[in-house]
């Protein structure tokens, strides 16, 4: 990683050490006051256990223009922007990705134009709705690479992340424990509990972190919707297409509307907040990436209701080629900022009780 | 804005801190029109609250962050232990009383609480620690005061109040270099003491001043004090008096607030600019003594203090802003603090020459390990300085308040002579050497600011009518 990143957010969280006003904001602060010196694995630490509230900034008396200039959640956001992409394997394709929505745009574009090949390609000799479009074994041929692939990068990535950061057993305590903080965004609630400070300066709101469960929650029961049609097909030989009073209906449809929602609401909450508060570099990435979230939940939102329409094979094709693009770029996107923000409120934890009393 | 409350307000507050905002708040929800001149740029509003991080509270049980009990005596025989008797007692008891049922009233305006901050446990029982510092009650109050329609004026600089008989007629000030009046039923003046004006300062404490350390805003100039002052208004507090502590000599001249403390001292050896020591470091525990080392420094020659440690220190104590000096011998250390190394080297030697059987060394309390046949004395924590690397901060005279004021009765009214002023009223530091005459006590200056804030809010409203 740059120095001079590592050196700023050093430099500021020794003054935010000897001054601790913040400590009851978020997790960040009672990590940083255990320390006396910062390592570079204790600030990678410190910065992705910060979700960028911004509630420190706003009571900081020591912004610019004071002289110490002090301005954490950027410091921090740019110390953990870099740290995905250091640990991204293989690396350079994440320095692409996380700074640029038009290198993300011609990904999108070059996942449809491998989907439409697929088509094109393997085109099947029977099949029903969808199938008679792509056969399904296509289908896992192109996705279930695209699917494990991913998972091994990050995995590479997180153990390597895990080791600079303190290392340690991994307890399942821990886990739960940071599950349960990120499945309520804990840390996005201020404190005390009036939620942080984003799109209005230093107002409180619930905003962001509404926004934000709803993309991951929508995310997630589309992921469900996913795994369910796969335990149909291959458990119980049930093929798509789903009535609507069917698993992979019922949690994809709300998830996908879900995840509409809160990508919107999270891109206009982007819009209105102030940009210098953030990894200032990669807002266009952000903003892309946003898009891609927005584009695969929409698409397939498309697909239920003009599935058996003549603008069916299109719409699969967008479809199938977001989420190609999405799946395959995961590591080297924001969509890595849930894995390393796991990790870290899992290192947290197992600092927390290692903490002397 | 409306333009209405610009130009005709029921009352004008000056200043834009705590009391400020108080006053502000209570007397639009009272029905005023109300107007806040505040000094300073946007980002610096909130005057040294914007420094402060906790209000000391009365309670009678678990309140708020607040555990057990602090009594109304209890907490008046902590304010006598420091004020040395100069306090007024019926003031005093009146603001401790108030403080029990100003802090559900400033969570009703917005303020957020925490537990108290690692390394203050101390005051867990007695102090109440804003969520996020003095900035964050700042900006909750501004926040409050607007949706109760007060309007407010940044870098609005109060240069006049006219006097005429016995009530304030104008405020003259200046905004964007434009000479500006408004007339208003009643007048709130909540800005502040004068520490920012260097000039005053050596005047009245003498030349060493201008060698002083401003811990909080450059804004506090004193300028309406000296102007209310200079017509006759009644006027409280030792006027060549500061409230100074002993702090990091790398701190800004200006606004360097609670980071810039150093809390070295007890496990030090302190010299002065000739490496010679002056006096007992481990006397008592910081907290208690680092108001007296404020004017120690400010009595030495350059107004420089350097405290001394080695390695088996440097963890005793809350981080620093700024890293200490470090060097492998005394020699390099005095080379890199300016010292006199042949000075430094002999004073050092014969302090540890003086140290005895430091077995008995307890960080955290007066262990009584001290030196024996030196002179001065070190009386606790005496331990050789032996062990490299050794670290050296500078200290500087940092000046936190100063004492004198305006004098107010027990409804935060102003008076010239003997006859009140109809429509002026005082609240925060502005007043409060009507009350704390010497001396300093953790967080009493913000329940001052509320107590009196809210009663002079309550007051210019009803007077305003």
């Amino acid at each position: 990683m740059q120095a001079d990143l590592l050196n700023e957010a050093r430099r500021q969280a020794e003054i935010c050490n000897a001054c601790r006003y913040c400590e009851g904001y978020c997790a960040v602060f009672p990590s940083l006051h255990r320390e006396r010196a910062f390592a570079d694995g204790d600030l990678t630490h410190l910065a992705n256990l910060c979700h960028n509230c911004r509630g420190c900034y706003y009571a900081c008396q020591y912004t610019a223009p004071h002289e110490f200039d002090l301005n954490l959640p950027a410091a921090l956001a740019d110390v953990r922007q870099a740290s995905w992409q250091d640990y991204a394997w293989p690396r350079s394709l994440s320095a692409i990705f996380h700074a640029s929505g038009v290198a993300l745009a011609a990904a999108l574009v070059a996942g449809f134009a491998a989907i439409l090949l697929a088509l094109w390609l393997l085109a099947p000799a029977g099949g029903e709705g969808f199938y008679a479009v792509m056969s399904h074994g296509a289908m896992v041929a192109i996705f279930a690479p695209a699917f494990l692939f991913p998972l091994a990068s990050l995995a590479v990535s997180l153990r390597r992340y895990w080791r600079d950061t303190g290392g340690g057993a991994l307890r399942s305590a821990d886990l739960v424990a940071a599950v349960r903080a990120a499945a309520r965004m804990d840390n996005l609630g201020g404190g005390h509990g009036d939620g942080c400070n984003f799109e209005d300066e230093d107002r409180f709101s619930h905003a962001r972190r509404h926004a934000h469960h709803a993309v991951m929650y929508g995310f997630l029961l589309c992921f469900l919707s996913t795994s369910s049609g796969t335990v149909l097909h291959y458990g119980f030989a049930l093929e798509a297409p789903y009535p609507f009073w069917s698993l992979p209906k019922l949690l994809g449809v709300p998830g996908g509307i879900l995840m509409v929602i809160g990508t919107l609401l999270l891109a206009r909450l982007k819009l209105q907040s102030d940009r210098s508060l953030g990894a200032a570099a990669v807002w266009g990435g952000e903003m892309g990436f946003l898009f891609l979230l927005f584009f695969v939940a929409a698409t397939g939102l498309g697909l239920y209701w003009l599935g058996g329409t003549t603008l069916m094979p299109g719409l699969l094709a967008l479809h199938l080629g977001a989420v190609l693009t999405f799946f395959l770029l995961t590591p080297y996107t924001k969509m890595a900022h849930g894995f390393f923000r796991l990790a870290a409120l899992t290192q947290e934890m197992r600092r927390l009780r290692e903490v002397p009393r | 804005m409306g333009k209405s409350s610009t130009e005709h307000p029921d009352v004008v507050v000056i200043g834009g801190g705590n009391a400020a905002l108080c006053a502000a708040m209570t007397a639009a929800k009272a029905g005023a029109r109300v107007l806040i001149l505040e000094a300073a740029p946007k980002p610096y509003r909130g005057g040294n609250s914007r420094h402060t991080r906790n209000f000391r509270c009365m309670h009678h049980g678990p309140l708020g962050p607040l555990v057990e009990s602090y009594s109304e005596d209890e907490y008046l025989a902590d304010l006598l232990k420091v004020t040395g008797g100069k306090t007024d007692e019926g003031l005093a008891r009146m603001v401790i009383r108030a403080s029990e049922e100003c802090l559900p009233w400033m969570e009703a305006h917005g303020v957020r609480f925490q537990p108290s901050l690692s390394g203050t446990l101390s005051l867990a029982r007695t102090n109440a620690f804003f969520l996020g510092g003095g900035k964050g009650l700042v900006n909750a109050y501004y926040r409050t005061a607007q949706a109760l329609g007060v309007d407010v004026l940044y870098e609005a600089k109060v240069t006049h109040l006219a006097l005429e008989e016995d009530r304030v007629a104008r405020v003259d000030y200046t905004l964007d270099g434009e000479a500006k009046s408004v007339s208003a039923k009643s007048v709130v003046v909540a800005s502040g003491g004068f520490q920012a004006d260097i000039d005053w300062l050596a005047r009245a404490w003498g030349p060493a001043a201008r060698n002083f350390l401003i811990r909080g805003t450059p804004y506090n100039r004193g300028v309406v004090l000296a102007d209310l002052l200079d017509q006759g208004v009644a006027q409280v507090g030792d006027p060549t008096q500061c409230h100074a502590v002993a702090i990091d000599g790398r701190a800004p001249k200006f606004d360097g607030g609670i980071v810039t403390r150093l809390d070295c001292v007890p496990f030090s050896v302190v010299v002065n600019k000739n490496a010679e020591r002056f006096y007992d470091e481990g006397q008592d525990v910081w907290p208690k003594r680092y108001a007296i080392w404020g004017r120690l420094v400010a009595a030495q020659p350059d107004q420089v203090g350097y405290a001394i440690i080695d390695a088996k220190s440097l963890e005793l104590f809350m981080p620093s802003v700024f890293p200490p000096i470090k060097a492998d011998t005394l020699d390099a250390l005095a080379q890199e603090l300016g010292l006199p190394p042949e000075n430094l080297r002999a004073t050092i030697a014969a302090f540890n020459a003086a140290c005895g059987d430091a077995s008995g060394f307890k960080p955290t309390e007066l262990d009584g390990v001290a030196t024996t046949g030196l002179t001065p004395p070190k009386t606790n924590w005496a331990r050789p300085i032996s062990e490299p690397p050794f670290y050296g901060y500078s200290l500087r005279t940092g000046v936190t308040f100063t004492y004198l004021g305006l004098k107010v009765d027990e409804t935060a009214q102003c008076s010239v002579g003997n006859r009140p002023v109809a429509n002026l009223w005082a609240a925060g530091e502005t007043m409060a050497g009507s009350i704390l005459g010497e001396g300093y006590l953790a967080g009493f200056g913000m329940t001052i600011g509320t107590v009196f804030g809210r009663i002079a809010g309550r007051e210019a409203a009803a007077h305003a009518g």
